[in-house]
């Protein structure tokens, strides 16, 4: 697998979030390189099993990597006089969506633009004020008749934006957040097959991160694993933003410490970090992530979690910038750590006997 | 299609050498004479096939027909570089600010591609979501991460414009996006009027500076001195549903937009009627420009020396000065042929007071 490639796929794929089947064909395409066994689950997860090789006396145990596919997008709400009215589905900051191309996914993909009234037409009071979303409009380039045989009141959109590369190994696009997980994810399967590791690896592309965690809490029970590890984005650092809130960017994987996750598997990540010189950041997350971590940690009786974040500038936004060799070091770090999960470290976590 | 190439290539106020070449490829076998002035404006002279008449000064002439299409789009251009590596700008031309939020650009003649980044929803309190953000505020990402490594790839001054690709949209309309269709448009239309022979002489001047001051269409008009000037336009087209609905300007798919009344001109009355009798003549949708808004290089090419007759036609171009102009090709061929009949009667027309 080459990341930057199958990340440039994945980023200009459509996925909003309940819609992601082209997204999860690419990943399903990638994971299944690696993977023993590969299904999706009734709310359309992705989930790879890459089989362990345990000792014929020892407990198989298991761990859960999870990396949403989905992306926040819009939601066609009202035809009118050949354009349409929309709402948001996920978080969208209104400021960014004038000027924006997107993929009305109609009776057949329309693209279109999201239209901006010219600086002409307005007066000073209307140039002052962000656009509310009851005077954007999607634009197709049709006229009334023509979209309302193509077009229907809930159809998805997905917004449109081609990859680029930046300086210094950055990239720049839309839906990193979090289809980069899912890229470090099939890297570190893709580490793993030159590695031996005793537990089982479930490698989860999840659905419907972005409306509520959604997918990883279906999918983490359904699994059962023993621990589970969220990977996602983090706020990187950027013009204008406390270094208090940012991780850096090209700084290595952010490792996440707080509630949300078990402090022997932080310890457990950064001591991995550590002793292969993989350079790593601690994150320091006071309560709710906002990540599938949040969600994988209360599955069933309660799973050992951990988090890691890649550095992302620009959240939620179409020009979201990472550098591609972070992306490298998780995929490392991730199957680094798998590699060295043993029945010891089930106990210090005190893990109840699995099933043999 | 030539308005695809016209679309995409980067010719901000001041360095349209890109945009020039690429139209001076496109006429050079179309013209007799072409020549580019101080200014950068290119002047393109195709000489009338028709007899010469006799004027009162009993000079033997021709009459000089003047269109003009400005080269020139709005963009950015960069001001200071950060220690951090990020780029700050400022705009060239009429940008509204909201408009550049998570965008792609290109800057200077490498193209260097870099993103203008937003503090993410997460990271704002509620009121900061209502607030527009000055353009001043704004940075530019190219992935540098210090001054000394952006300064090897950007300079002071260089330009920047969106990277937006030309893209079909489709139906009915035929409809197209892509940037700066202001004044691709016009150049467009003004390309192919010079594969038509006229009697009169026409002097197709391709014009620099519209955007910040119609410079260059005043020096041109000047060293010309045509009897009668057309200005070949990408107009304001503000048709999505508003809850005050005032005036849509122009609409799409509503035929050349013809301007009686702008903030830069009056247009010449009899110009006007000619484009209009020849629209009703000959069955080509027209409309009328709504008056007081905008103004365009006819704005200084009437007033040149002791005056000019002007007229200017557009193809409506929705969401212009952004990324994503959407224009209906059908009003951009209506506008070429309007242009070509009108053009062939403009003898008819009594320049007399």
């Amino acid at each position: 697998m080459q990341l930057k490639e199958f990340l440039k796929q994945l980023s200009e794929a459509k996925g909003v979030s309940g819609y992601e089947v082209d997204v999860r064909e690419l990943a399903r395409d990638e994971f299944a390189k690696y993977a023993d066994d590969i299904r999706v689950d009734t709310m359309g997860n992705l989930i790879a099993l890459k089989r362990g090789e345990a000792a014929p006396d020892s407990p198989r145990r298991s761990i859960m990597l999870a990396g949403h596919m989905d992306e926040i997008g819009l939601v066609v709400t009202k035809l009118e006089k050949g354009f349409l009215r929309f709402s948001t589905v996920g978080g969208f900051d209104l400021r960014v969506l004038p000027g924006q191309e997107v993929t009305v996914l109609g009776q057949q993909d329309l693209p279109g633009i999201i239209g901006m009234r010219p600086p002409h037409v307005l007066t000073q009071e209307e140039r002052e004020k962000v656009v509310p979303l009851d005077n954007l409009f999607i634009d197709v380039g049709m006229s009334g008749e023509e979209l309302a045989k193509l077009v229907r009141v809930g159809d998805v959109v997905s917004l449109r934006r081609t990859f680029t590369e930046l300086a210094n190994g950055l990239v720049a696009g839309k839906a990193f957040d979090d289809r980069a997980a899912v890229a470090c994810i099939a890297s570190c399967l893709q580490h793993l097959t030159t590695m031996r590791h005793t537990w089982d690896v479930h490698a989860v592309a999840t659905v419907q991160e972005e409306v509520g965690l959604k997918g990883a809490l279906t999918s983490a029970f359904g699994i059962a694993p023993d621990i589970g590890i969220a990977i996602d984005v983090g706020h990187g650092n950027m013009m204008g933003v406390s270094e208090v809130d940012t991780v850096s960017v090209g700084g290595g994987p952010a490792i996440g410490f707080g509630p949300n996750i078990h402090p022997q598997i932080y310890s457990r990540l950064s001591d991995t970090a550590k002793s292969y010189e993989i350079s790593y950041q601690t994150d320091p997350i006071p309560g709710r992530s906002g990540t599938d971590a949040w969600a994988i940690q209360v599955t069933r009786e309660g799973i050992p979690t951990g988090l890691i974040s890649i550095p992302l500038r620009y959240m939620h936004t179409t020009v979201e910038t990472l550098s591609l060799k972070d992306l490298e070091r998780i995929g490392r770090l991730l199957a680094l750590f798998i590699a060295g999960l043993d029945e010891a470290f089930a106990q210090e976590l005190g893990l109840g006997q699995a099933q043999a | 299609m030539l308005l695809r190439e016209l679309s995409e290539a980067s010719g901000v106020s001041g360095h349209e050498d890109a945009v020039r070449q690429l139209i001076l490829d496109a006429i050079k076998d179309l013209v007799d004479e072409h020549r580019v002035d101080t200014l950068g404006n290119l002047i393109a002279l195709k000489k009338g096939s028709g007899q010469a008449r006799r004027k009162a000064s009993s000079r033997s002439t021709r009459r000089k027909v003047m269109l003009a299409a400005h080269m020139d789009e709005i963009g950015l251009m960069i001001v200071h570089l950060e220690k951090e590596g990020w780029l700050r700008f400022r705009p060239v031309g009429g940008i509204d600010p909201r408009v550049l939020l998570a965008k792609k650009v290109l800057i200077g003649d490498d193209n260097v591609p870099g993103v203008i980044g937003v503090k993410p929803i997460h990271l704002l309190e509620p009121k900061a979501r209502e607030q527009v953000i000055p353009i001043k505020e704004m940075s530019i990402d190219i992935g540098a991460s210090s001054k000394e490594e952006a300064e090897r790839l950007v300079g002071l001054g260089n330009y920047a414009v969106f990277e937006a690709t030309f893209g079909e949209l489709g139906g009915g309309l035929r409809t197209v996006k892509g940037k700066a269709f202001d004044d691709r448009a016009g150049c467009a239309v003004l390309i192919e009027l010079l594969r038509e022979s006229y009697a009169f002489d026409l002097y197709a001047v391709f014009t620099v500076q519209e955007e910040v001051g119609l410079r260059g269409a005043r020096v041109a008009a000047h060293a010309i001195a045509p009897d009668i000037a057309f200005v070949l336009e990408g107009t304001v087209c503000d048709d999505i549903p508003k809850k005050r609905d005032v005036s849509p300007t122009t609409t799409l798919g509503g035929g050349p937009a013809i301007t009686f009344m702008d903030r830069s001109v009056i247009a010449d009355r009899r110009l006007v009627e000619v484009l209009v009798n020849t629209a009703e003549k000959n069955d080509i949708p027209y409309q009328f420009k709504q008056p007081g808004l905008g103004g365009t290089d006819a704005g200084v090419i009437h007033l040149s020396r002791e005056g000019v007759p002007s007229a200017v036609v557009s193809v409506p171009s929705r969401n212009i000065h952004s990324p994503v102009c959407v224009l209906s090709l059908n009003d951009l061929e209506n506008t070429v042929h309007l242009m070509q009949k009108t053009l062939a009667r403009i003898h008819e027309v009594d320049l007399s007071r």
